[in-house]
């Protein structure tokens, strides 16, 4: 199997590069886009990322392994990634997190059968004032509360 | 109840609809700073940001106009100016409404910041997660090279300026400004050995210049008013205004910008609505997750300002304050937050690493009702590797962090021991 990057992404590339003094900063980018390319990082694509930001092939597994939110894994089309910080701990995340295990019977760490939901539990969102808070995929739902989390997650299915 | 006078500088359109558009950010005066900021030199601005006393707003409260002096204003190499928004720091979240509620505030502040420094490139390193926000302040970039505010010769004063929104990946070390500068680099985020003598950053060798959002954010007002004008605000050692917030068991949570100064209590009550449900106060943490914890008598005496907390054995931070109840476990709430440092340790230096985690364990032994009362010794021992053996302050700051839950708040740590345990 092998990782290419498609033609628009290509061409963005080309943009990147205009934008950063040395090619090696375009890692982090690149990481992203690949991921939304894939929905996850396969190590072919690090090797082509490792390729274009001419760095040893480890240097980006060390950062794709550093940053959280780097999926080298496949994951369910929702992830659910409920902030466990203290603000949203104080404001009842525990009982947001009993209801979206009772609704979709996995706990955190864990994908639904059907590949639909992943969950996760992630350290602070910087949302602190609208506690507790999901982010799922990369949208927020803030003031979460047991009963909106089901209503949430029912739209989804 | 005391009233408290509203005073803005960063925050006075965040009520206005669809602020975050240039003809709405105009409107309301917006980039009127730059017809004075072209009439400057470098060394002027630089000078009157000095002379405004104008302090970092990220957490370390460094003067900003001390920092800008480093930088070699000499054309022998690029200068880079990158702007910090990777607001990870626990109870903090006021970049974000800077970004997405008034985001060409942040580009006026930049292309200011970035004429005085003689920079051409700045970079804003955004959090990863946050998206949505990231995406309202691109298209405020791409607005603002559209009417010729950015690009090759900005406002027709033939200066050439570059934005670019670099997204990072979810590290909270990363906030630390040489470890943002490795991420920026395409590296882990480890942060670097610092210099002995003061010298400004290094971004690929290049002299670098890394401020917070909401310090950049100031920075028009100054130009624009003068320092005295800034100065009116606040204290004389802290002057200005702070994004100060509040989260946890308060009736109203949120940014509400407040000049230092003032009580914490009347921040709390006029702001806050006071404490959720009509409870006691148990314990504020005043600045962000890594600041000391302070009872309800010391929130008493606690002022808003940068000397008062220091007095008080704390320290302002970020300003985001986190507000518990008189019901609140502190065992589970160090618990939580020691989860949170072995998480975002960045596992360069091993009294970090190790200790996080082994803190970490013990507090769960004691949760689970396994742990003896010299582990609580043993957790302050391990507290003690931690602080002035690392490479940055993230280690120290959790050293603070456990000995003020443990020495305030002993007795409900002693109510989990068990010393029947053979």
């Amino acid at each position: 199997m092998s990782f290419n990057f498609n033609d628009d992404n290509l061409e963005k590339i080309e943009l990147l590069k205009s934008k950063y003094p040395k090619v090696q900063a375009l890692s982090l980018p690149l990481l992203w886009m690949a991921q939304y390319q894939d929905g996850f990082i396969s190590l072919e694509a690090i090797q082509e990322i490792a390729k274009i930001c001419e760095t040893p092939m480890m240097e980006i597994y060390k950062v794709s392994t550093f940053y959280s939110m780097f999926n080298l894994q496949k994951l369910g089309k929702y992830h659910i990634q409920l902030c466990k910080t203290l603000s949203c701990k104080l404001c009842n995340k525990d009982d947001v997190l009993k209801s979206i295990q009772n609704e979709l019977n996995i706990q955190v760490g864990e994908s639904t059968s059907d590949g639909l939901f992943t969950l996760s539990q992630v350290e602070c969102l910087g949302s602190c004032g609208t506690s507790p808070v999901m982010q799922l995929n990369e949208t927020y739902y803030e003031n979460l509360t047991p009963i909106s989390i089901v209503e949430i997650l029912k739209a989804l299915k | 109840m005391i009233i408290l006078e509203d005073k803005k500088i960063v925050s006075s359109k965040f009520h206005i609809e669809n602020s975050h558009t240039l003809s709405v950010a105009k409107e309301h005066g917006t980039y009127s700073s730059i017809e004075r900021l072209f009439t400057l030199s470098s060394e002027e601005i630089i000078a009157i940001i000095k002379e405004s006393h104008l302090r970092g707003k990220g957490g370390g409260g460094a003067p900003a106009g001390n920092k800008w002096a480093l930088m070699p204003l000499g054309e022998l190499k690029p200068s880079f100016l990158a702007v910090n928004c990777d607001e990870s720091e626990p109870g903090t979240f006021k970049d974000r409404e800077i970004i997405s509620k008034d985001p060409h505030l942040l580009i006026e502040g930049i292309i200011c910041t970035c004429f005085a420094i003689k920079s051409h490139t700045a970079y804003i390193y955004v959090r990863g997660e946050y998206k949505e926000f990231s995406n309202i302040l691109q298209s405020a970039i791409d607005e603002a090279y559209e009417a010729g505010y950015l690009g090759e010769n900005i406002f027709n004063k033939g200066y050439k300026l570059d934005v670019i929104v670099h997204r990072g990946a979810g590290a909270y070390i990363c906030g630390e400004k040489s470890a943002l500068l490795e991420s920026l680099e395409g590296k882990r985020g480890h942060p670097r050995v610092k210099p002995h003598q003061q010298e400004c950053e290094w971004y690929f060798d290049n002299p670098t210049l890394v401020n917070n959002v909401e310090t950049i954010a100031s920075v028009p007002f100054i130009v624009k008013n003068g320092a005295d004008a800034y100065k009116e605000f606040g204290t004389s050692s802290s002057p200005g205004t702070l994004l100060f917030a509040m989260s946890g068991h308060v009736n109203k949570p949120g940014v509400y910008e407040s000049e230092f100064g003032i009580c914490m209590m009347d921040y709390i009550n006029h702001y806050g609505g006071g404490i959720k449900n009509g409870k006691k106060l148990k314990a504020i943490i005043p600045g962000g997750a890594s600041t000391k914890i302070l009872t309800a008598d010391e929130v008493g005496l606690a002022k808003l300002d940068y000397e008062t907390m220091k007095a008080l054995g704390s320290s302002l931070g970020t300003g985001g304050m986190i507000v518990m109840d008189e019901d609140t476990n502190m065992v589970e709430a160090l618990k939580n937050l020691l989860e949170f440092y072995h998480h975002e340790s960045c596992g360069q230096c091993t009294p970090c690493r190790e200790g996080t985690g082994w803190v970490d364990t013990i507090m769960q032994n004691l949760l689970d009702g396994v742990a003896r009362g010299e582990d609580i010794e043993k957790i302050l021992e391990i507290s003690k590797t931690m602080n002035g053996q690392t490479i940055c302050v993230f280690a120290p700051a959790v050293s603070d962090v456990i000995d003020g839950f443990i020495t305030k708040f002993r007795s409900e740590f002693e109510s989990y021991v068990r010393e029947d345990l053979t």
